[in-house]
């Protein structure tokens, strides 16, 4: 589109954010019942779901089956009207084929596929609405259903999008600045190492530049670490929580006596940070507040 | 066919060498094979030798109408097969996975990139536009097909020309090569792929693998650059994990070999265009040499092998004495000895049939008298195999005169007793087991000389 300035004067990009601002994430874990794991990520406008199976008996041939790993199959497929115009295909094509293949094996280098020899994990990705980043969206979701399911990975797998125009370096892609042809970068990362999973870059961009954008993209796929951190302790907290509700109803909230070590422990906490002193003192030294507060955070916590 | 499974030794063998800074073919880390351009006599068509990897590029165009939401646009369609004569393990259902990868890559990086204006395609916009379309196909794989594949697309497309049009108001006029000399495509830049294989969990790099160290490698980086150092692509695969500072390092040296591979592929260009304009003999026809007899030729590879006779003489040094060898030679006949009891043949009783071959075989024995052999060669190869194979050197295989099972067989020789008795009676199935091991001769078909 001619006359779309991608970066202001003034520094703003075309939705108002800053060069190296994400967009709004918000994630949910668990989001279906049947599943091993699931989730679901929307990233901007960007909306993506994952579902993972497994690790379960290898399905077709036998003869698939590695005898010291597990085996990692991933399938993209994007909705038909993920995007502006309906899609024909939403998986079968060479791009979603890509995609999966790509998204394996980010996921086979993360998950510690030795601990399930001759076993298959089935991860599937579907994108719900396209608006820019959508490997990256499909990464986290991954991510996060890999973990709601259980199954043990080195570390998260957080990934981002990451552009360049007007000699700066723009974190987190939209449609609108992918559409416009110019450089685009897309990175997965272990965050606790660094290590890069997947690299892919498309269009040009000079060699003297390359390492602003890597940074860049580095850079908001920490940040989407955290992001992703505080997800999966929140919902862990949540799942205790919910076990709290239930006695809640009969119980005097203010005797703590009467509640399980477990849970006890999550309430205090507040579903936030995690503490690792065993035996649990029933309250937390750090925290400000006190333990006759408990009843009321509760509740808070549903 | 499934592909033959690369033995743990050899794997082994590549690993340590690779950590010792040596390749198979004698080249550096970061060098690339030897690569050789030729052009077919019509314009797009190109074979590409990198190494013995070989790629066959061919560009067409077809007017067709454009899509709807680029009218003004021409098409870019790229298609890359790899046939079954490149490797066993091509098949036409099985090769999917590699085949997608290869594909896109070559898609993101041709088309993406926006090496070739499309815009210059647009003949009569939102109703004629040029299709340009590039198949690749491999035809023989010996690693690395990515930048062999890039090289073949990228030289057609500059080699290519396609017919002249002119439009004047609402007519579309095609002019044939005869009427108006064919336009060369409008080319921005030549984005070229350079491979790297890592391996060890990323501690080594090479660049330009090839077929063997392919399989041995932890995973691939893929980065397509230009001469002006701008990067087209870079595409991370396998199950590596990276670190900021090999990327960089990598697309420093890949920087470097594109440079390179530009100035050759334009020189190639050059001379080809020379070779047409002075009438020249041009073609696939005349790029081929005339001296190849064998397909399996080898040429010498540049080994160092300054530090090998200290390195024999240390092994020597400290290697065991080999083991004493019994040197009192049985002679069975003139020109047949045996040192040493050999071992024990382990195929057990055999099938009538089988014994009848070998009663067949015994029949050689007796003929030996008449045949000149020689007696050095017999003597190391009985000692060492045992009686089964010593019919194996081609001077002293004897004539098979008669087929007759019937015979009692024996062998006379001078000093032994007649442990090789064999005859046909059954009694000759428990006499087996002791006189098994000297003279167990098969029939070989092929006439002694």
């Amino acid at each position: 589109m001619a006359g779309l300035e991608l970066l202001s004067d003034q520094g703003y990009r075309v939705d108002g954010r800053r060069a190296g601002e994400l967009r709004k994430i918000q994630a949910r874990m668990g989001v279906f019942a049947q599943a091993d794991g699931s989730a679901y990520i929307e990233q901007g406008n960007t909306k993506a779901l994952a579902v993972v199976y497994g690790p379960h008996e290898i399905r077709g041939s036998r003869a698939r089956a590695l005898p010291d790993r597990a085996l990692v199959n991933c399938q993209y497929s994007s909705a038909t009207f993920s995007t502006g115009e309906r899609k024909r295909r939403p998986h079968g094509d060479r791009k979603s084929c890509e995609m999966g293949l790509q998204l394996r094996q980010t996921f086979e280098a993360a998950i510690l596929t030795q601990l399930h020899p001759r076993s298959q994990i089935d991860i599937y990705v579907q994108v719900l609405q396209a608006d820019g980043g959508t490997y990256a969206a499909c990464v986290n979701a991954a991510t996060l259903a890999v973990l709601d399911a259980g199954i043990p990975m080195r570390d998260f797998v957080c990934a981002c999008s990451a552009g360049f125009v007007d000699g700066t370096a723009l974190a987190d892609l939209s449609h609108v600045e992918e559409a416009a042809g110019g450089p685009q970068l897309a990175l997965a990362l272990l965050p606790a190492s660094g290590q890069i999973a997947l690299l892919e870059m498309d269009a040009r961009l000079h060699e003297d530049h390359l390492e602003r954008v890597l940074e860049a993209a580095a850079q908001a796929a920490r940040d989407v670490h955290t992001l992703l951190d505080r997800v999966v302790r929140q919902h862990r907290a949540e799942l205790r929580g919910g076990h709290r509700l239930v006695l809640g109803a009969g119980f005097p909230a203010a005797d703590p006596a009467h509640l399980h070590v477990g849970e006890r422990h999550g309430l205090h906490h507040g579903g936030g940070a995690v503490c690792g002193r065993r035996p649990c003192p029933g309250f937390c030294p750090g925290l400000r507040r006190p333990p006759q507060e408990v009843g009321g955070s509760a509740s808070g916590l549903a | 066919m499934k592909e033959t499974p690369l033995s743990n030794c050899e794997r082994r063998f590549l690993l340590r060498a690779i950590e010792e800074k040596k390749r198979l073919d004698g080249r550096q880390t970061y060098d690339y094979r030897n690569i050789r351009i030729s052009f077919g006599t019509d314009y797009g068509c190109c074979i590409v030798e990198l190494g013995k990897t070989r790629v066959l590029g061919q560009v067409s165009c077809e007017l067709v109408s454009p899509k709807l939401n680029r009218a003004t646009e021409g098409i870019l369609f790229f298609n890359l097969e790899l046939s079954q004569m490149a490797a066993p393990a091509f098949e036409p259902g099985r090769q999917s996975d590699l085949l997608v990868k290869l594909n896109r890559l070559m898609e993101r990086c041709l088309r993406n990139s926006k090496c070739i204006d499309t815009e210059s395609l647009c003949v009569v916009a939102g109703e004629k536009v040029w299709q340009i379309r590039v198949d690749l196909h491999l035809l023989n794989h010996d690693g690395n097909i990515i930048d062999a594949a890039s090289i073949a697309a990228i030289v057609a497309l500059c080699h290519f020309r396609r017919p002249d049009v002119s439009v004047q108001g609402d007519e579309v006029t095609l002019y044939t090569p005869e009427e108006r000399d064919p336009v060369p495509l409008s080319i921005h830049h030549m984005p070229i792929c350079v491979s790297f294989a890592f391996f060890q969990q990323g501690t080594y790099l090479l660049v330009d693998p090839n077929e063997r160290e392919e399989r041995v490698m932890d995973g691939l980086l893929v980065i397509a650059m230009n001469k002006h150092r701008e990067i087209c692509t870079i595409q991370s695969s396998g199950g590596i994990m990276l670190l900021k500072d090999q990327v960089l390092r990598c697309s420093k040296i890949a920087g470097v070999k594109v440079a390179e591979i530009t100035e050759l592929i334009l020189k190639a260009l050059e001379n080809d265009q020379k070779v047409r304009k002075e009438g020249g003999k041009f073609g696939f026809a005349e790029s081929i040499a005339n001296q190849r007899i064998t397909a399996f030729k080898m040429e010498k590879a540049p080994i160092d092998t300054s530090d090998v006779e200290e390195k024999a003489e240390e092994i020597i040094a400290e290697a065991e004495p080999p083991s004493e060898v019994v040197s009192t030679p049985v002679l069975w006949t003139p020109g047949t000895a045996q040192i040493g009891e050999g071992v024990e043949n382990s195929w057990g009783d055999l099938e009538d049939s089988e014994k009848e071959d070998d009663e067949g075989g015994g029949d050689q024995a007796i003929i030996l008298d008449g045949i000149k052999m020689d007696t050095g060669v017999e003597v190391s190869d009985i000692g060492s195999q045992g009686g089964p194979k010593h019919w194996k050197n081609g001077a002293d295989a004897p004539i098979i005169l008669s087929d007759s099972e019937e015979e009692e067989m024996i062998i006379l020789e001078p000093d032994k007793n007649p442990k090789k008795i064999r005859t046909q009676t059954t009694s000759a199935k428990q006499e087996k087991a002791p006189s098994k091991k000297p003279v167990k001769r098969r029939k070989k078909k092929r006439a002694a000389n």
